[in-house]
């Protein structure tokens, strides 16, 4: 009876749809680049006006630094006034021959020419420790950490230093400088704080008190103080400390320095990875029997460095800035090279200072920022497990 | 059997004893240092001995003799002491450290909430600076100010003019000078008198919106408050400021408020480097506050601007204060970069000309750290207090 309605009702309309139509597509102003730009930048005349402003201001600065370091720069040249307005009569950008003269001066310093090649073996052999210790996945990193903080610095000190039984004439650390020094400076300060910071921590978390006040003491103190007044200290003060036959060398005053300052702040890092350890894996570790160096060894400092890794390569990156205070205490580090060169009266003109910096700065941002990528990459990589996808 | 067992427990070696252990490490440690520390001494006195350098502070009172470009207290290189110019270094350094902290603040809330804008250019740029400020050298940030900006302004004849009264040249900004004259400390009386009222009616307001629901118009009344009183007192007494205006001369510009090179620089950099470092304490600060609090907002009829500002930011404090406060101190702590660009902060007096000039190492450097190291521990107990205050009384240890 009522099929029948129903083929009734059917039979009498003159079109009835039966499979539903496809949906609209979003209005064209809320999809695609349209859409994108509306809500990303033009959603409010507030925002139109931001947008406007910034673009604005992203559009000059890159026009500024496109003019000076490429389309108005000086690109030959053998003197100063190559790269004068008033010479060229025209408007004077990055002065590049500059560079290219003091490219070996910014790199090795001093350093006698023809032992410049050891400079060269001592940046690959640190090269290849840092990949080894960076690339989590690479063979053997037990071997590799026993190369970076053991191999490699010995290997260092003979080769850049000399050792005339091996037949490399003795090079004093005064002719150091440039990017050299500021790598040893750096390389020297990581290969100590680390180990020297996962002391200082375990002793902050000691249970033997005068271990404990020892530590605090250190770190607080250290951590207290401007860099600054840490190398003056270590320059002026530390040959004082010292009797007189055994006064060490400029360039390792200011690495002392460096070394326990960068070591206060790595015992930080390290003391907030070992808070991060459960509590029932140091019960566990003693459960097994295990005594304190052991359980710290094999149990708890695997866990805790692997987490803090970020943070160890976030107070790298700032040890690697910091080298370039030890330019106050006298030392040839990169930033001093170019400080003395940008004044040579060679060379001297308004825009041998800005050519100068933004060699500096290029130099400085390649190497943080790489370190800040690899760091956030391990951070994400070390959240994988807790993320929600 | 047990207790056989319990009896035959093989007797311990001394060498294993856990407290004898702990004692012999403790002792071992403790005479370390304290050789350490003897040697240390014993060569220092040696040392400056033989140097025939004076140990003591007998220098504090002696004639310092050399001059310093900018003194906020009288300082003069005939007359003043070497303790004289300790507290010129000492307020130059506070000076550049508390306008920077100012400073800092302002410009990186701003970039750390624009690094979470809704516009996406905005993000953008904002997290450029932050990358590029943070991963190059404070110190050659501030020589690049110094050296390749602020000293390839022209000579002091060609110097850039605003009005005739404003001057900016390679040897710094001169400004005309505030000259107070009689009744400026009234009027200051009086603004202050309307700044008390306007708190004590804002406090009303809100004890009245709490109990109430009616909202009263703070902003306004505030602003009428402060600002009708001091107007009044100004149509009746006329403004009680004159300007010294600086004159320009052949050679030099005289009269005026100097700004040195050296401190706008190093106050820029500063400002700069701090603002991109507290950008990112605030905004991993307004990320720890879960999205729920936010919405639950909105769905109380709460606007975006609203909701930032009495739910997100209040309960964003509680994260970024304490990483806010030791970027406060590195700002204080790095402003001993001074000693770079010439600028006459406590290291470039004290540890730079005072050190040079006595060759009294070891006191002066002392008096540096200590300086510092009070600042840091001053800092740090307040944190702790204001740590013990903002945690909720549930959640105290």
């Amino acid at each position: 009876m009522t099929m029948a309605d129903g083929e009734l009702a059917i039979a009498q309309a003159a079109f009835v749809r039966r499979a539903p139509i496809a949906a609209l597509p979003p209005p064209a102003d809320m999809r695609g680049v349209r859409g994108w730009l509306r809500s990303n930048l033009l959603s409010s005349p507030f925002n139109i006006v931001l947008t406007a402003i910034m673009l604005a201001l992203v559009v000059w600065v890159a026009l500024t630094l496109l003019d000076f370091l490429i389309v108005d720069a000086v690109w030959r040249g053998s003197d100063r006034t190559a790269c004068l307005d008033s010479e060229q009569h025209r408007h004077v950008g990055a002065c590049w021959p500059f560079v290219w003269e003091r490219l070996n001066y910014f790199t090795y310093g001093s350093y006698p020419i023809p032992q410049r090649w050891r400079v060269d073996v001592f940046f690959a052999m640190l090269a290849v420790g840092a990949g080894w210790m960076l690339w989590l996945d690479a063979p053997r990193r037990d071997l590799g950490a026993v190369y970076f903080f053991i191999v490699v610095p010995v290997a260092s000190f003979i080769l850049l230093h000399g050792a005339p039984l091996l037949g490399l004439p003795l090079v004093d650390t005064s002719l150091w400088g440039g990017v050299l020094v500021t790598i040893v400076v750096a390389a020297v300060g990581i290969v100590v704080s680390l180990p020297l910071g996962i002391l200082l921590a375990l002793g902050r978390r000691s249970a033997l008190p005068a271990v404990r006040l020892c530590s605090v003491i250190f770190i607080e103190f250290v951590r207290g103080v401007p860099l600054i007044t840490v190398l003056f200290m270590a320059s002026v003060m530390l040959p004082l400390f010292l009797s007189e036959d055994w006064s060490p060398d400029k360039l390792l005053r200011a690495l002392i320095g460096i070394a326990l300052f960068a070591s206060a702040y790595m015992a930080e890092v390290v003391r907030a990875g070992l808070l991060a350890i459960p509590r029932g894996q140091y019960e566990a570790a003693t459960a097994l029997g295990l005594s304190y160096w052991p359980r710290m060894w094999l149990i708890i400092l695997p866990q805790a460095l692997r987490v803090t890794i970020p943070n160890i390569v976030n107070t790298t990156i700032g040890l690697f800035k910091d080298t370039t205070l030890v330019f106050i205490v006298g030392i040839f580090d990169l930033l001093r090279t170019i400080e003395v060169a940008r004044i040579d009266p060679k060379w001297a003109t308004p825009v041998t200072s800005p050519t100068g910096y933004a060699v500096a700065a290029m130099f400085y941002f390649v190497f943080c920022y790489s370190m800040s990528r690899y760091a956030r990459h391990m951070e994400l990589r070390l959240s994988a497990g807790r993320e929600r996808r | 059997m047990n207790a056989a067992a319990a009896s035959a427990r093989p007797k311990r070696s001394l060498l294993t004893d856990p407290t004898l252990r702990s004692i012999a490490y403790q002792v071992a440690l403790c005479a370390g240092v304290g050789f350490i520390a003897y040697e240390a001494i014993t060569n220092a006195a040696d040392n400056l001995a033989r140097a025939r350098i004076a140990t003591g502070f007998g220098f504090w009172d002696t004639n310092a003799g050399f001059d310093i470009s900018q003194t906020l207290i009288e300082y003069s290189s005939r007359s003043s002491s070497y303790g004289r110019a300790f507290w010129v270094g000492l307020l130059n350094t506070l000076l550049v450290g508390g306008l920077g902290i100012v400073f800092a603040t302002v410009l990186g809330f701003a970039i750390g909430i624009a690094r979470l804008s809704s516009n996406w250019l905005v993000a953008k740029v904002a997290s450029g600076y932050v990358e590029l400020i943070r991963n190059l050298p404070l110190l050659l940030q501030l020589l690049f100010w110094y050296n390749a900006v602020l000293k390839t302004l022209p000579e002091t004849r060609d110097s850039y003019a605003v009005a005739g009264s404003v001057f900016l040249n390679n040897r710094g900004l001169v400004l005309p000078r505030p000259i107070l004259q009689t009744g400026g400390a009234a009027l200051a009386l009086t603004m202050v008198a309307g700044l008390v009222a306007a708190v004590l009616y804002r406090a009303w307001a809100r004890r009245r919106q709490a109990l109430t629901g009616q909202q009263a118009p703070v902003l306004a009344v505030t602003a009428a408050l402060v600002i009708i009183p001091a107007a009044i007192f100004l149509a009746l007494r006329g403004f009680p400021f004159a300007f010294e205006f600086p004159e320009r001369g052949r050679f030099n510009i005289t009269g005026g408020v100097e700004i040195l090179p050296e401190f706008a620089a190093l106050l820029f950099g500063l400002v700069l480097y701090t603002a991109a470092f507290i950008a990112e304490v605030v905004r991993a600060g307004i990320q720890s506050v879960p999205s729920g609090q936010v919405e639950a907002a909105y769905a109380l009829g709460l606007r975006p601007k609203l909701a930032l500002r009495l739910i997100v930011l209040p309960q964003a404090m509680r994260v970024i204060i304490p990483p806010l406060t030791s970027q406060y101190l590195n700002l204080v702590k790095n402003s001993s970069l001074a000693v770079a660009i010439g600028y006459p902060d406590l290291v470039q007096v004290f540890t730079g000309t005072v050190l040079n000039q006595t060759g009294q190492a070891v006191e002066v450097v002392a008096l540096t750290m200590a300086v510092y190291l009070s600042i840091s521990l001053a800092a740090s107990l307040a944190m702790n207090i204001y740590g013990r205050l903002i945690t909720p009384v549930g959640d105290r240890s």
